[in-house]
């Protein structure tokens, strides 16, 4: 079971001073965030791609590949790589490239973004948003796999004789989750390529989470990767902490009356109940985490939001001390107590490699 | 030998109105739609269950819904008797000349083509006659961009329809709703009961999404 963040890059104010940090404020905290998650011995640090105010996030390559090389073991990934507005062409470059440089600690989730005008700034049209997803999906997964590539589709300039480089590090393209909250369309594509999925998770109340999920792992037992309940499965949480679970309600409240994504809506007590959000102790985070797989099944990957609405990084590094330091390690234990056995892990880059190299092994050419 | 009697066949009628007093001519008009199209239904053998949406009860979910983009445990309810009814009776006063927000925000939060192919009796209560376009202006057009089959009379209620205002030369308010209600039963009568296709039951194939060209 892989633990880990993923962070919005909001440049929000802070609604109890009303200071906003500066764009270059708030990228070298992400940075940090980053770096304390890798110090916590959390797995998985994912950013997320914006190409608007108020967000900082749009190249996320180059943040990426900055704190590989200031990390060791952390798994950088996206949260999520827009698959509709970017060229296929050059996620196929750009995620190689990260992907050597990072020593294979690379993986990316692919998600459609729900910007409007992203769109037609990127030369599209949202309504083409799932054939967008479908398409250069498909030639991305070729991409990576094939050396040379001939290819012709609906939208982008056709190929002929095309070779992406670099080519994927030992030849084993970066693992790739497909994100998304509702649209019964992406989990249909993750389990036909058998690629993982990721519940967005945190907005909606968990029914839509669970008919998802529920969806992917039938079509991936389907489309014969393995038992459904061997799909490869990733959730988003949502958390605020503090030993004292009335401190915690008391100063995250504000933080979500002002919150961009829900705030001025319901009251926190009501989204506490209808979503996964779960602001408290320690304990009540271990206690709500643990049900989330009494709903999707064993899984594999869990990515907290820890840093948006305009918290300030200092409450951010204290929500990962207590993250890291008190959550993860008792989620850790249970969920390894409670997976059946031939439910496998996420696969990494270590992983595949491993698994190739055994295969190798195996075969008659090299017993002889 | 005699004919077979019929079997008793089912349909659900659902009521949404967004009167806000109480009492609500809004509420009264919806009442008198749901007692006619009922009745109606009785008369050919279907037994029809009336359920009466109060948007007022979810004005606060509505928003919600808006800001956060999913409905509350109640709302969902709401929302599952509507798109789930063979049947619709919509009923709004006329603000500003034109159906309320509190009515319209609950359109807004529905799924697309939730209606489609819904049969609907659209209707408006108002202080004044004046207002009456409201209905063929406002009404008629968003139930048309919604697919639903608006049923042809839509009934206006002014304050003088319901005391001795009304006017001699024109059918009655009573009139106009039992038209309304036989309308409305005869296009539920003659439509299937509906089931909405589920796609996470039944996703559409990858191979297919792979080769479609239309989306």
């Amino acid at each position: 079971m892989e633990f880990g963040i993923f962070t919005v890059g909001d440049v929000t104010p802070d609604p109890t001073t009303g200071r906003t940090p500066t764009e270059a404020e708030r990228i070298a905290s992400m940075v940090t965030i980053a770096l304390k998650a890798e110090e916590l011995g959390l797995d998985v640090f994912a950013t997320g791609e914006h190409h608007n105010p108020p967000f900082v996030p749009s190249s996320p390559t180059t943040m990426l590949g900055y704190i590989a090389a200031r990390t060791e073991r952390l798994i950088l990934s996206t949260a999520t790589t827009l698959i509709t507005t970017n060229d296929p062409v050059k996620i196929a470059e750009d995620y190689a490239m990260l992907q050597h440089l990072a020593g294979g600690r690379v993986d990316l989730m692919l998600g459609r973004g729900n910007t409007g005008p992203v769109y037609p700034w990127f030369g599209q049209d949202i309504r083409n948003g799932i054939a967008l997803a479908v398409e250069n999906y498909a030639l991305l997964h070729r991409l990576w796999r094939e050396d040379v590539v001939d290819w012709e589709g609906r939208f982008r300039t056709p190929l002929t004789g095309f070779t992406s480089t670099p080519r994927p590090l030992d030849g084993i393209p970066p693992v790739v989750w497909h994100g998304s909250i509702r649209s019964p369309e992406i989990p249909e594509q993750a389990a036909y390529y058998g690629d993982g999925f990721f519940a967005n998770h945190i907005f909606w109340p968990k029914e839509h989470t669970q008919r998802m999920v529920g969806l992917y792992r039938r079509r991936f037992e389907h489309y014969g990767h393995g038992r459904a309940d061997q799909a490869i499965v990733g959730l988003g949480g949502q958390v605020f902490m503090r030993h004292d679970s009335q401190a915690a309600v008391h100063e995250f409240r504000p933080y979500f009356d002002n919150a961009p994504v829900y705030g001025h809506g319901p009251s926190l007590e009501d989204f506490t109940d209808q979503t996964p959000l779960t602001v408290g102790s320690p304990q009540q985070v271990i206690d709500r985490t643990l049900t989330f797989r009494e709903y999707v099944g064993d899984y594999q990957r869990q990515l907290f939001l820890v840093d948006h609405a305009g918290l300030p990084l200092k409450t951010v590094l204290e929500q990962l001390d207590l993250l890291g330091g008190e959550v993860v390690p008792v989620l850790r234990r249970e969920l390894a107590a409670l997976k059946p056995a031939h439910v496998p892990d996420a696969p990494t880059h270590a992983s595949l490699l491993a698994a190739r190299d055994a295969a190798g092994t195996a075969s008659p050419v090299s017993v002889a | 030998m005699a004919d077979a009697p019929t079997p008793l066949r089912r349909r659900s009628l659902v009521a949404v109105h967004a009167g806000l007093s109480q009492p609500s001519a809004t509420r009264l008009l919806a009442d008198r739609l749901g007692a006619a199209a009922g009745g109606e239904l009785a008369a050919k053998g279907i037994d029809a269950r009336l359920t009466m949406v109060e948007l007022r009860d979810h004005a606060q979910d509505l928003v919600n819904n808006l800001l956060t983009g999913f409905p509350s445990p109640a709302l969902q309810g709401a929302i599952e008797d509507v798109v789930g009814a063979d049947g619709l009776i919509a009923v709004t006063p006329v603000y500003s000349g034109s159906y309320s927000g509190l009515f319209k925000l609950f359109f807004d939060v529905l799924e697309r083509d939730a209606l489609a192919g819904m049969p609907v009796v659209v209707a408006a209560s108002a202080g004044t006659a004046r207002h009456s376009l409201a209905l063929d202006h406002a009404m008629r057009p968003l139930f048309a961009y919604l697919g639903a089959a608006v049923v042809p009379t839509a009934v206006f209620a002014a304050a003088e329809d319901w005391g001795g205002g009304q006017d001699p030369m024109e059918p009655s308010l009573v009139d106009r709703i039992a038209r309304a209600g036989r309308e409305l039963a005869a296009a539920i009568a003659t439509r299937d009961a509906q089931a909405a296709p589920d796609p996470f039951a039944d996703p559409v194939p990858f191979e297919r999404l792979l080769v479609r060209d239309d989306t």
